[in-house]
Order: C-alpha cells, then sequence, then structure tokens
C-alpha cells in the first residue's frame, strides 16, 4: 500500500526570491500512491531533489488537516486543486489519473507577492484584521457567557462566516484579486452577533479602507471565490459587507 | 533537591489563588509601559498572553514561525473546552473538575495549579463569549455542552469540531487589535533559537528572520515560552508539520529543568497509517465517543465487512471492560485498550492495526427522537437512519467529510477504523506555581510548560490550560517578577551575552550547512521517530528503552556526520528550519527514553509493561514515585535528576477506577 503506481509530470512555479524572475520547470515522478496527500507527493519531489544535490520546492504548509490555512498551491488553474470543499494539505492523489500533467503555481496577487517558489506573503490579512476584526473588550470584563442569550440561527451563522481559514483561495482565484469574501466573512461573524453591534459601523469602515490600501481590488460578483473557497464561506457575506459599508454612510458621525 | 522550589501560596487550596491576586506586587500604568515583554508562540497560550499584558500596558513582542498567528496548531483542537460552569445543573462544581482533572492526570500533577484551572475555567468561558467566538448554542440560546473522557458530567464548550480554531481566532483577534494599537510587534516568519541569559535572568533572545535568514536579537524585561509541545518527536503524530521543542530545548539547554518529558498521551482515535509515505496522523475528535462504540470482532482475523458481523459476534470492549465511563473512559485508558485488542489478533483493516468507532446505534436512537419529535411515533429503520444522519452530520460534519478525504470511505454508511497516534505531551519545562521556569526572568506556559495534567491529560483540557494561563494566570503573576525589575533599563542588545549567544546560532547553522552528508532531515526525524514509536510509545520496557538510549547516540553522530541541507544560511529555507527542529529532537528523544527508564511504575500514558495489574492497568508506585521528574541538562547525553514531591492534602489518591 505504501508505493502506488502512478507516473506524474509536474509543472512546478520556481522562484528564488521577491525580486527574481521566475518560470515553471518540469519534473518527472513515478511510483505514486493514490492515498498520498498532494502535499506528500511534493515530499517525495522534494526527498529527490535533496537527494541528487538541487534545491527542494519551497511551499507552505503546517498543519496538514485542512485548518490552518497555510497551504496555497494553485493547481491546474485551481486554488487547492479539482476538489470542491478541500484545501491542497486534503487532496489525495486518487484526484489524479496515471499520467497526468499538473500545473503548480503560487496564489498570483498584487497584495500576496511570491516570497520563493510557491509561498507568498499574506500578512496583508493580518493588517486587514488589526484594522477592525476584533471586539474591543479587554480579557477579565467579561460577565457571564449565559447572560447574554443569541438564537441558535444567529450563532449558527455567525458560525458559518467565522469558520475561514485565511488562506487566500478567494483572492488567488478572483481575476480582480479581490479580498472581499475574507473581509466579509469577519465583519459578518461579528455582525450577526450582539457581541459585534457596538463597533459594527466603525468596524466594516476601517476593514474596508485597511483592504483597498493593501491592493486587493473589487468584487464585481463573479462569485469564483466562493465556488473555490475550501469551506464553503458564501457571497450572503459579501452582500451583508457592503449593506453594512453602505449604512455605515448614512450614520451620522458619532454613531459610526 | 533545594534547586526546586514550587512557590506554591500556602493557606486552604481554594483561597490560595484569590489570596495570592490580591496580594501580588502590582506595577504602575507608568512603569508597565517602559516595561518589555518577549512572548514566543501564538498559539492559545502565547496570543492570550501577549494581547492580555498589552492590554495591561506592557510593552509586547510577539513571535512566531508561521506566516501568520491564526496558524498556530492550537487551531486543530476539534472537541472543545472543559469549564466548571454547571450550566447543565448535572452537578458539576469547580471541585469536580479539579478533582476529575487531578484523576485524570493519575495523581501526577501539582494540586494548587489544578485547582487554580478549574476556578478561572469559567471566565475563559465569558471571555471568549464576549470576544464573539461562536460556540454552539441550544434552541434557548444558551450555549450547549458535551461529554468527554474522564468525566460524569457534561462541562465540555465546543464549536462544531472546530472549537481551537474559533477559539484561537479569538485570541488572534484580541492579539491584532493590540498589534493595531502599536501594543504589541508582531513578528512572524521568525523562529527563536535562543534565550539570553544575562546575570542568572532571562534577558532577551536570538531569533531567525526565516525570509532574510537574518539573526536578529531582541532584549525583553521577562521572556514567556508559549510553544507548545513536542509531540513531533515521533515523526508521526498528529501535530502540525512545523510543531517543535527547539525554543523549550534551547531554554532547557541554557538552565531550564525538562519535566517528566516521558509522559506523552496516545490518543485513541486517530485514522490509522495507510504507508510509508504519509507525513502526518489526523486525529478524529473524543467528541465521536459521545455517540460512535468501538468494537472489533469476537473472531480473529474476521474477513467479513463490519455490517455484515452480527451484534453477537461482536466485541465492544470498552462498554465490557469499563462499564461505568464505557466508551467515554480516559485517553490512556482507551488507546492501551485497543493496543491490547490489535497485540492479540482481533484488529480490522488491511493493517490489522486499527479497531471499529461505529455511529449506527446513535444514528438509529437520534432518528427514533427526530420521527417522533415530527409526530411519527412508529418510523421504520430507514426513516430512522436517515433522520439520524441529519443529526450526526450537524454534530461531526466537519469531521466526518475529513475521514472521507483522507480514507476515500463514507463514514456515514461503513464504521470509522481507528487507531492511536501520538497527540500531546503533558511534559515540558518545569515551571513552579507562577509559571516561571528554573530561569529567573523565562516564564512557560500552555502545552509547552508540564503543569497541570500529570501523566495524562483529559480531553478539552489543553484548550483550559493554554487560555487559563494567558489570560488569567500569567498576566498575574509576571507582575511579581517585573515590579521588581522597574528600575532596570533596556539592555543594549551589543551586550555580549548577546553577541556570544547569536554567535552560538551562528555555528550551528554554519556547522548544518556544512555537512554536506548523503540523507535528507526528514531521513533522520523517520528514523528517531520509528526508534519512539516502538520503544517509547504506548507502551515501554526497560530493555528497549537501554536500547534506545543508545539507537538514539549512534543516530546523533550519524546525523551530525550524513545531514544534507540545501541551500544557503541568508535565504528562506525550511530545510534549515528543519535541521534545528530535528537536531534538537534528537537530544529531547534520549532525556524521554531516560525518564521513562528511570520511572519505575506505569501511570497515565506512561506504560512500563513491568508494572501493571492481573488486569493489564497501569500499576503506579506512590510510595517511589509521587514526584515529578525534573532533568537539568549538564552535557550531551547528561541530565540530572532533581525531584519535586507531590503532596495530596485534599485529594485521596487511589488507584483509577472507571469501571
Amino acid at each position: 500500500m505504501s508505493t502506488g503506481n502512478m507516473n506524474l509530470t509536474l509543472q512546478v512555479w520556481r522562484q528564488k526570491n521577491s525580486k527574481s524572475a521566475g518560470k515553471l520547470v518540469d519534473y518527472k515522478l513515478s511510483d505514486i500512491s493514490p492515498d498520498m496527500s498532494f502535499l506528500e507527493m511534493f515530499d517525495v519531489l522534494n526527498e529527490q531533489l535533496i537527494t541528487k544535490g538541487e534545491e527542494p520546492v519551497v511551499f507552505d504548509h503546517d498543519c496538514r488537516e485542512g485548518i490552518c490555512g497555510m497551504c496555497s498551491m494553485f493547481i491546474n488553474g485551481q486554488p487547492h486543486g479539482p476538489k470542491d470543499l478541500v484545501t491542497t494539505c486534503q487532496l489525495h492523489m486518487r484526484s489524479f489519473k496515471d499520467g497526468d500533467t499538473i500545473v503548480v503555481e503560487p496564489w498570483r496577487a498584487k497584495a500576496f507577492p511570491v516570497i520563493k517558489d510557491l509561498a507568498v506573503d499574506r500578512s496583508a490579512f493580518d493588517r486587514v484584521i488589526a484594522a477592525g476584526g476584533f471586539v474591543s473588550v479587554n480579557t477579565g470584563n467579561a460577565q457571564d457567557a449565559n447572560n447574554l442569550p443569541i438564537p441558535k440561527s444567529k450563532a449558527d451563522a455567525a458560525f458559518e462566516a467565522a469558520a475561514c481559514i485565511g488562506c487566500g483561495a478567494c483572492v488567488a482565484t478572483c481575476k480582480n484579486a479581490s479580498a472581499m469574501l475574507f473581509v466579509s466573512a469577519k465583519i459578518s461573524q461579528l455582525a450577526l452577533l450582539p457581541q459585534g453591534q457596538p463597533e459594527r459601523y466603525r468596524r466594516v469602515q476601517s476593514m474596508v479602507a485597511q483592504m483597498d490600501e493593501e491592493g486587493f481590488g473589487n468584487c464585481t460578483n463573479t462569485g469564483a471565490c466562493e465556488a473555490e473557497c475550501p469551506k464553503g464561506i458564501s457571497l450572503e457575506n459579501i452582500a451583508r459587507m457592503n449593506r453594512d459599508y453602505l449604512s455605515a454612510k448614512f450614520i451620522s458621525e458619532e454613531e459610526v | 533537591m533545594s534547586k526546586l522550589n514550587s512557590n506554591i501560596p500556602a493557606g486552604e487550596l481554594t483561597q490560595k489563588w484569590t489570596k495570592y491576586k490580591s496580594s501580588v506586587p502590582l506595577v504602575n500604568p507608568a512603569n508597565k509601559r517602559s516595561l518589555e515583554v518577549i512572548v514566543v508562540g501564538s498559539g492559545l497560550a502565547g496570543a492570550s498572553a501577549a494581547a492580555t499584558l498589552a492590554e495591561m500596558g506592557y510593552k509586547v513582542k510577539c513571535f512566531c514561525f508561521q506566516d501568520s498567528p491564526r496558524r498556530a496548531h492550537s487551531i486543530a483542537a476539534q472537541g472543545g473546552i472543559n469549564a466548571a460552569k454547571n450550566y447543565q445543573n448535572d452537578g458539576d462544581s469547580t471541585y469536580r473538575l479539579f478533582y476529575d482533572t487531578i484523576k485524570g492526570g493519575d495523581y501526577r500533577a501539582r494540586e494548587a495549579n489544578v485547582h487554580r484551572l478549574a476556578e478561572v475555567s469559567a471566565n475563559i468561558i465569558d471571555q471568549c463569549v464576549a470576544q464573539g467566538v461562536p460556540l454552539a448554542r441550544e434552541y434557548g440560546g444558551l450555549l450547549d455542552n458535551r461529554s468527554f473522557g474522564g468525566t460524569q458530567v457534561q462541562r465540555t464548550f465546543y464549536a462544531a469540531g472546530q472549537t481551537g480554531q474559533q477559539l484561537l481566532l479569538g485570541a488572534y483577534s484580541a492579539l491584532e487589535r493590540q498589534v493595531g494599537m502599536g501594543k504589541v510587534q508582531m513578528y512572524t516568519r521568525h523562529e527563536m533559537l535562543d534565550v539570553v541569559v544575562i546575570d542568572g535572568k532571562a534577558r532577551g533572545i536570538i531569533a531567525r528572520n526565516l525570509i532574510t535568514g537574518e539573526l536578529e536579537r531582541h532584549f525583553g524585561h521577562a521572556v514567556v515560552l508559549g510553544t507548545g509541545g513536542y509531540g513531533n518527536v515521533f515523526y508521526l503524530s498528529t501535530n502540525a508539520m512545523g510543531s517543535n521543542v527547539t525554543a523549550a530545548w534551547k531554554v532547557h539547554k541554557k538552565g531550564a529543568f525538562f519535566a517528566n518529558p516521558c509522559y506523552t498521551q496516545i490518543h485513541p482515535t486517530c485514522i490509522p497509517v495507510s504507508g510509508d509515505h504519509q507525513s502526518k496522523l489526523t486525529l478524529m475528535s473524543e467528541s465521536l465517543r459521545n455517540d460512535g462504540r468501538i468494537w472489533v470482532p469476537k473472531k480473529k482475523d474476521d474477513p467479513r465487512k463490519p455490517s455484515d458481523i452480527p451484534e453477537d459476534e461482536r466485541d465492544y470492549y470498552l462498554e465490557r471492560r469499563y462499564p461505568a465511563f464505557g466508551n467515554l473512559v480516559p485517553r490512556d485508558v482507551a488507546s492501551r485498550a485497543a493496543k491490547e485488542r490489535c497485540d492479540a489478533g482481533y484488529g480490522v483493516g488491511a493493517s490489522k492495526l486499527a479497531v471499529y468507532l461505529d455511529f449506527k446505534a446513535n444514528t438509529e436512537r437520534y432518528g427514533r427522537i427526530e420521527a417522533s419529535k415530527a409526530g411519527n411515533h412508529n418510523p421504520d429503520k430507514e426513516t430512522c437512519m436517515r433522520l439520524g444522519t441529519a443529526v450526526i452530520k450537524e454534530k461531526y460534519g466537519n469531521l466526518f467529510d475529513m475521514y472521507a478525504q483522507i480514507t476515500g470511505e463514507n463514514p456515514y454508511e461503513t464504521p470509522m477504523r481507528i487507531y492511536p497516534a501520538v497527540h500531546y505531551t503533558m511534559g515540558g519545562v518545569w515551571v513552579d506555581y507562577d509559571l516561571m521556569t528554573t530561569i529567573p526572568g523565562l516564564y512557560c506556559t500552555g502545552e509547552a510548560n508540564f503543569s497541570d495534567h500529570g501523566a495524562n491529560r483529559l480531553g478539552a483540557s489543553a484548550l483550559m490550560q493554554g487560555l487559563a494561563d494567558g489570560y488569567f494566570v500569567l498576566p498575574y503573576t509576571i507582575g511579581s517578577y517585573l515590579s521588581k525589575e522597574i528600575a532596570t533599563k533596556p539592555i543594549p542588545t551589543d551586550h555580549p551575552a548577546f553577541v556570544e549567544a547569536e554567535n552560538e546560532v551562528k555555528a550551528t547553522i554554519d556547522k548544518f550547512l556544512s555537512i554536506n552528508g548523503t540523507k535528507s532531515v526528514d531521513h533522520f526525524h523517520k528514523r528517531l521517530g520509528h526508534i519512539m514509536w516502538e520503544k517509547c510509545g504506548m507502551a515501554r520496557n526497560r530493555e528497549g528503552l537501554t536500547q534506545a538510549i543508545k539507537e538514539i547516540q549512534d543516530l546523533r553522530k550519524e546525523f551530525w556526520a550524513d545531514v544534507k541541507v540545501p541551500g544557503s544560511a541568508d535565504e528562506f529555507n525550511p530545510e534549515l528550519e528543519k535541521a534545528h527542529r530535528v537536531a534538537d529532537f534528537i537530544e529531547l528523544g534520549e532525556l524521554m527514553c531516560i525518564d521513562a527508564l528511570n520511572r519505575e511504575e506505569s501511570c497515565g500514558g506512561h506504560f512500563r509493561e513491568e508494572h501493571q495489574t492481573e488486569e493489564g492497568e497501569a500499576k503506579r508506585d506512590d510510595e517511589n514515585f509521587a514526584y515529578v521528574a525534573a532533568w537539568e541538562y549538564k552535557g550531551v547525553s547528561e541530565f540530572e535528576l532533581h525531584k519535586e514531591e507531590l503532596n495530596y492534602e485534599n485529594i485521596k489518591v487511589a488507584q483509577r477506577n472507571y469501571k
């Protein structure tokens, strides 16, 4: 079971650093098992490269169970590859066929510069969160949690938005490199909950401003982000964010 | 022994923390602004500490090796977080959570620390809900709970199978809020490679910028580690690929004692190994044991599909052996029971190293309830299964999807196959009641320290401890130290101690790159993992451990002679990062075996085959081993044992009984 019989051709983006130009390089792999994850297939490639004295391919990854949001490959033109609702680390080689050629590129967006090979800099997302993706409550001030009943439907909807893993697939797949799905998911989570109300309109304004400053594009409602999101984050969040953003404009300064 | 003082406050157990808080020295706001604290790690323990310290007014620098603090492996915790809220009115209390945790830890944890943990557990839930963490709720709008192993109450709060994610994102948002205000300076893609000690006190760190390769010196009046556990010493574990012991090991080599390294938790319900290519193992949350029943066929090597094996030919061995707790026995007990069945030849699946986790009975039961709610009091089986599957899907959908994705099987139709895997490490850097290590000014929180779980951690207690340490304990206790540091001016980083520490790190990096051997870092890591799993895993014995120590020493020599680290020091070089981590894992692995060999008893996750009851349960030796084994680094392969006696004044020590 350990070794398989798939033979593959990989075309992998190699780029020395953020300043150099990159290119696609071909690699042949054999004896790949369909039970391997896509990243384990890359482990095999890297082991071979190291043994041959070449530099292994740099790619981001950590938990390998689809929750940390660190892995980020653009596979055959799709972020996280061909399967719906999975990250690259949860994509298995049984989703490919013997003899396939697979093209692997980094996320491509102005706001996500390539660091090396397939790894990109997504710190723009942290700065968007730092601009307002929180409830301003210091440690030690909280009332008893059950003093604030929240309807199950609201709590569930907030959870669904909060399930975003911040991987950036939405940006990578968007022709405008828009971060609206990511930003709106956080805004929605907090807008749906009573805890988020006091800062609701201030939050949407400052997060959107930061999003624009980072160089993300605008949303033209093509819906690619929702289709490619490994966690199924809904476009409804973008509608909610736009509604709140618009409302914020009509609310007097003091209320925001 | 004189070197270890746990600094547990005097007085009655339930009053210790309250009295401590009202008597601990304070630091006034103006002084806080000039005191700098370094926090290494941005998981639940690190992020919550960094955010809270900054809220209090300290100047904070926070470091993580990932590209964002939100990636820390706390994010992957699935099942839940315990808190003594008694929302279910099932008799829970601070004392019961305290008692369950001490008993679950097989009477090898400190009473005072664990009681404090139970006391602050309720505050954690309040804090997280105030931050907007969407924990699961009932239709009435109040918080929902579920059961976890080793308890008879429902005190576990959760967010589907993604509790760690939601709690971490709460702490992350609190941290980013402070970053936005300029009160925390965040250093992502930075790895701590040494601690700087000046005049016996921790005064800073050497960190490597992982993108540029530059070595940086950072001063702090105090340094806090929240760097997680060392389960990856086994190569295959449920930890993230980057989880490592390096920060903890570096401070150990600079003087911090390392406690109970042999206490490792093997989680009973993980997806079994499928082949040599495997890079990590995936947990199936303990919460599944609420509704999943564990069994193997009564017949050895039964070739039938699980669905073709009739009820009376199945051995629900946990329900058989432990009727009072059934499928919800603690993790160490459940893991050993699975190993026992598989070793005896009753394992299932291609490797025969797996048991079934079967949801059918409870799916049908839920279906019956749902049908009844809809007015159908006599539903057929098919209706029950259809309605019940929807309930199961809502509770555990993401876990079932993950299982299907990894194995290619549909767990709604066929039972899951599961087997134990390395999951958590109870051992870690020794700390006193203040969470301070044996190096003054150096603190350790969360999984990285040894403090609260004894020899076995109960489910849903890691998230509790990480957040307790970071939000509610360390921010108080660190004041006791920093209040005496208000006159200390920031030490310039051209101080000889910084220069020397940086040179040492640089020399190690140069060494790695100059070996130019024939085998990759992963090659050595896999071999180390194999030794550890076979000889220092679920069951250990004197002979195996003695062999393992020798094998690890040989492996270390081979590593330093034949490892191949490609690339250079001044660039993004993940192989170089791994080389540091694996070099430290090799040294730690040796200490784990030494500790396991020293502990001539079985307790919790540490099972010595020589010490078991007639029924195969762990047999403690309270007379000789009711102590914390804290090891002092004395040089390569040389460690000196210090003992901290454990005194139980409030709990009667007994053999654990889950029957």
